[in-house]
This record gives C-alpha cells, structure tokens and sequence, in this order.
C-alpha cells in the first residue's frame, strides 16, 4: 500500500527534527562537561573546544580550593530536605481537610488560599527580610525553610488529588472501626496518594535546591550559602573568573537534581501535564 | 469557580451519641490547617500590609520611617530606569515567549504523531526545565562568549562577524531570551501534547477525508482545540517571564561594575525585579523598593489580563 512506502519517509521527516531538538535540549549540558575537562586558558582557546580535555580532576581540586562545595551543598541539601518534608506534612493534612470534611468557615478559609496563589513573591521580600533580621534569622538556613514550610500550591494540588483519589465509603469503614482523623490521615488517606505527595515532593526539591534570590539577600554571611550562591560568587566576585572552575562547580550542583530527576521523570511529566489540561 | 462548590456535609458529622457544642468539635480540623495559615498570617498576609505601608514611608531599613505620603508613586511614574527595565522586561519577554509557544507547539505536535521513542523524547525535552538557572546561566554565559562561545564560532564558520552577545544592548536580551526559551520550551511542548492527547481521532480522520492538509488541520482542528492549553502557557509564561531575575543577575554580574543588580552595560539587562532588587538592597532605599515592587505587580496583572483577553477573544 502507498500508506507503508510513504511511511519511511514520513518517519524520517517526523524524527529528524525531534532528534535536532533534543540535541539543542542536551547541547549545554554537554557544553558544561566539556568545559569542565579544559583549563581556562584552553577554554579561551580559538575555536572553542568541543572534545573532552584533561583537567577536570585540577578543577575539582581548584574548586574545593575556592569555594566551601561540600559545606555548601550540605545547606542546600539541608534547606531542600526540611522544606520538602514540612511541605509534604502540612500541605497533605492541610488538603485533607478540605477534600474531605466540612466545617464552619471552610470555603472562606479555602477561597482565602485561592487568593495567596495570586500574591507575587516580590512584594513580601523586604518585609520578610526585615522580620528575618528582628527574630535574628538572617544569614540562618531557617530563613529559608521557615517561610517555605507549607504552600498554598500544594494544597490545591493534593486537594484535588484526594477529592477522586479517596473513597468516602473508605473513610467511613475507618470510622466505624473507631479511627479519629489522624489515623485516617496516616493510614487511609495518605496510602492512596503516595504517587501526587511523589510529585509535589520532587517539585519542592527541586524549586528549594534552585531557589536563588531569597537566599542570595538573606544569606549575608558569604561562608554560609547555598550552593547556588556560592556558585554565582564563584561566578562574580573572584575578579577574573576562571571558567574551569565555574564550569566544573555548575556542573556538580546539577548532579542532585538529575538524580531527582531521573528517580521521578515518570511522575513529574505524566503529572504536570495532568494537572495542566485539568486547570 | 469550580473548585469553591459547597458540598454536602457526608463525613464529618458529629457522632449521635454524644454532640459536642460549638467550634469545639471542629478543632481537630482547625489544627490540621493551621500551619499553613500560621505561616501565611506572618510570612505572607503581614509581609504584603507591610509593604503597602512602607510604600508611603522613606526607609533605609535602619533608622526611623518618614511618611511620604505618595511621592514614592509619583517618583516612581518619572523614573527613566523603572521605564526602562519595563522596557527591557518585555522586550526579553517577548524574544523569548514566541519562539517558545511556536517550537513547543510544533515539538508537541510531532511527538503527538510519534510513535516510536515518545518516552525518551519527553525525558530529553524536559531535562532543561530541571537545571537549576545559576548553572545554566553560567554556561549559556560561556556559550554566548564573545571570544571563546560556541555560538560565535558557529556564527563565524558561515562568514558572520563576532557578537558581544554579553557587551550590546540586544546582545544581551537575546541571550537571556535564548536561556529562557532554552529552559521552557520542552516544559511547554509537554503541557501541549497533553492537550493534544484529549483531541478525539476522529476529527483527525474526518478532516484527512475532506482532503485537508497538514497545516489546514493545524490550524482549523488543533489550534482551535488547544485554546485552553495555549490560555494557561501563556499565562504562566507571562507571570514568570516578567518576573525574571536569576538569568540576567548570573548572566551579568561579570560584566556590570557599579552593582550586583545593574543588569550589565548601560542597565540594558536590568530587568524590573533585578531593578527592585537594586533599589531596596543596593541603595538601601526599603521604602521606594516597596514602591517599585508595586509597580512590578500591576505591570504583571495589567499583562496577564490583556493576554487572556487577546486568547479569549480570538475563537469568538
């Protein structure tokens, strides 16, 4: 048939720029180890280099030299883990509140964090910083965890997971056998949800292990940052900066975040895109 | 909206035997929703008051605040540096938004006929949106290098003459554009296939026996029915793209010397929140940072509501 002869072409015409696109997606990834492998003068080199050098282990050893990486990467860590955990306690109890009972001031109470979604980050900064400065949290990782410690996005989204997710007949059996709400919670409710606390768990990794403009202003201490910071010091302050180990220190602070991410590819994107066309 | 429907009273009812009085009974809900609200009464509803307040004040964040009044807002409305970083914020916005919206839908189109490797193309388009911006805006910096960037030689290797991609006023807003359609374009072509995943076949098969073309069905069939999608990208785009801060800040930092907010050469990079940032933290001016924050917020609500009106608009 026409339709098969034709295939092969149309395969290819199909798969051509799908994989020219995914080799622009990789291409600065690739560009980061490669610097990573060259010294800065060969970095500087005409044409740049695009095969793999020799120095990667000199920068490694330059880098710890210049920056704290392992004390830094412990506070990301550190501020990651917390938030993710205290986001995934509160959020969760939060939302199964509002999934499933009922109570006086409910909907005003639940409209209210319809309403937080909206407030931009930008205006509460300095109020935050000045607040952070008067209890003394400035320069601390409780600045950041703090503030971060539940969400109203999260909320939201476990809300909605749990209105299908959990069964009310469910939590009536549990009822009956004489559970009160927090046994309910940990044994009916949260089971069921594992793969939506799965999502917004490796999301709020990822979003605290990237955050940057709050800790770069409340982190005043230069010795004591996230490793985010200590990166874009590494980038800036150094005078000359040597791309060797610029380089090499972006490329180590992503290797967490591709662990996250290869550990949940599957949840994220079949979950973002769910959520997406149900909002 | 949907989501504030009342629903009937089904679990939660007080048991028969024993009624408790009040919003006693309730407690146990109370607390369970606390923390989230604790934290907002002092990390989120507090912090907006208080900036509103400080808006009026001139503070240096040290000494005593001085009413204002609101000389901040007018000063704010004949600030040439304010205009001009909502200047250079839409005009990155725009390098960037349109290329990603237009590449994410044609990737999602083709990954949506696709058969084979969808997976793996996925992962591979997605990998971007998960770097963090700090390592990503160090090595597109090297990339864009005026020397030594991969781009240049590529440039110069078809007989184009060396950019200061870091060094010119447009240089810079397209290499931020370049990072930022770089780092959303897969996210969105995601978001698309997902609603072009709910497009019924039939339609498809129905318009290929009328005898339409491919690009006659883009934009007879798809375009129409990814309206919503297209709403939500767009919006989501403009709220975090007008909002930039972290790629010119990385970006940049090497090349400004006067401060770490300046946004490069001749401010051509400072973007609104990085001359927020300037303001309240270089020049220790809380109060007129305050200000100028507010501004940011109805720049980014008056957009916001003007692109949902031009996609509403448009199937009418």
């Amino acid at each position: 048939m026409a339709a098969i002869k034709g295939s092969r072409r149309r395969g290819i015409a199909l798969h051509l720029p799908l994989i020219i696109g995914t080799l622009l997606s990789a291409f600065p990834f690739y560009w980061a180890v490669i610097m990573s492998t060259h010294s800065s003068s060969e970095i500087f080199a005409y044409p740049p280099k695009l095969l793999p050098g020799t120095h990667f282990l000199e920068n490694v050893r330059n880098l710890f030299d210049a920056i704290d990486f392992f004390g830094s990467m412990w506070n990301s860590l550190l501020v990651a883990v917390s938030v993710t955990f205290l986001v995934l306690l509160f959020d969760s109890l939060a939302a199964f509140v509002f999934a499933k009972f009922e109570f006086p001031g409910k909907n005003v109470l639940f409209g209210l964090l319809m309403v937080i979604f909206m407030v931009p980050a930008q205006l509460s900064v300095i109020p935050q910083f000045v607040i952070m400065a008067k209890i003394g949290w400035i320069g601390s990782m409780t600045a950041l965890i703090v503030p971060a410690a539940a969400n109203a996005f999260g909320i939201f989204w476990m809300r909605q997971y749990m209105k299908s997710a959990i069964h009310d007949e469910l939590l009536d059996a549990s009822k009956l056998d004489g559970a009160h709400f927090l046994r309910q919670y940990w044994h009916v409710a949260l089971p069921v949800v594992r793969p939506g606390l799965a999502f917004l768990g490796i999301f709020t990794f990822m979003g605290q292990w990237n955050d940057f403009a709050w800790p770069l202003i409340s982190l005043t201490n230069p010795d004591n940052v996230t490793l985010q910071v200590a990166l874009s010091q590494l980038n800036g302050t150094h005078g000359t900066t040597d791309y060797g180990i610029v380089m090499t220190g972006a490329l180590l602070a992503l290797v967490p975040l591709l662990i996250v991410f290869a550990i949940g590819a599957k949840q994220i994107i079949g979950d973002l895109a769910k959520g997406a066309v149900r909002g | 909206m949907a989501v504030l429907e009342q629903t009937p009273p089904a679990v939660a009812q007080p048991s028969p035997t024993r009624p408790k009085k009040g919003l006693r009974k309730y407690w146990h809900l109370y607390a369970a929703i606390s923390p989230f609200y604790l934290l907002f009464l002092g990390f989120g509803l507090f912090p907006v008051g208080f900036s509103l307040y400080l808006s009026f004040h001139r503070w240096d964040g040290l000494g005593s605040m001085e009413w204002a009044g609101l000389s901040q807002y007018q000063y704010l409305l004949s600030d040439g540096d304010f205009w001009n970083s909502i200047g250079n914020t839409l005009i990155i916005w725009v390098l960037a938004t349109f290329p990603m919206i237009f590449l994410a839908m044609v990737t999602a189109v083709m990954l949506n006929s696709a058969v084979r490797f969808k997976g793996l193309y996925r992962v591979a388009y997605f990998l971007p949106n998960v770097t963090s911006v700090v390592a990503i805006a160090i090595v597109f910096g090297s990339i864009f290098s005026t020397n030594s960037g991969v781009v240049n030689a590529v440039l110069h290797s078809v007989g184009i003459d060396q950019v200061a991609w870091l060094n010119t006023p447009w240089g810079i807003k397209v290499t931020i554009a370049a990072l930022m359609t770089w780092q959303w374009t897969g996210y969105n072509a995601i978001i698309f296939l997902a609603g072009l995943q709910t497009v019924p076949g039939e339609l498809y098969e129905a318009a290929r026996m009328d005898g339409a073309g491919p690009i006659q069905t883009f934009f007879r069939i798809t375009l129409p029915l990814l309206r919503p999608t297209l709403l939500f990208v767009l919006v989501v785009s403009t709220v975090t793209g007008l909002q930039s801060f972290s790629e010119p800040q990385v970006l940049l930092q090497t090349s400004s010397n006067d401060s770490t907010f300046a946004g490069g050469p001749g401010h051509s990079g400072q973007t609104m929140v990085l001359y927020f940032f300037q303001q309240t933290f270089d020049n220790n001016d809380f109060g007129y940072g305050a200000a100028v924050a507010w501004g940011i917020f109805l720049v980014v609500v008056l957009f916001s509501i003007i692109n949902w009106r031009l996609v509403q608009r448009r199937g009418d």
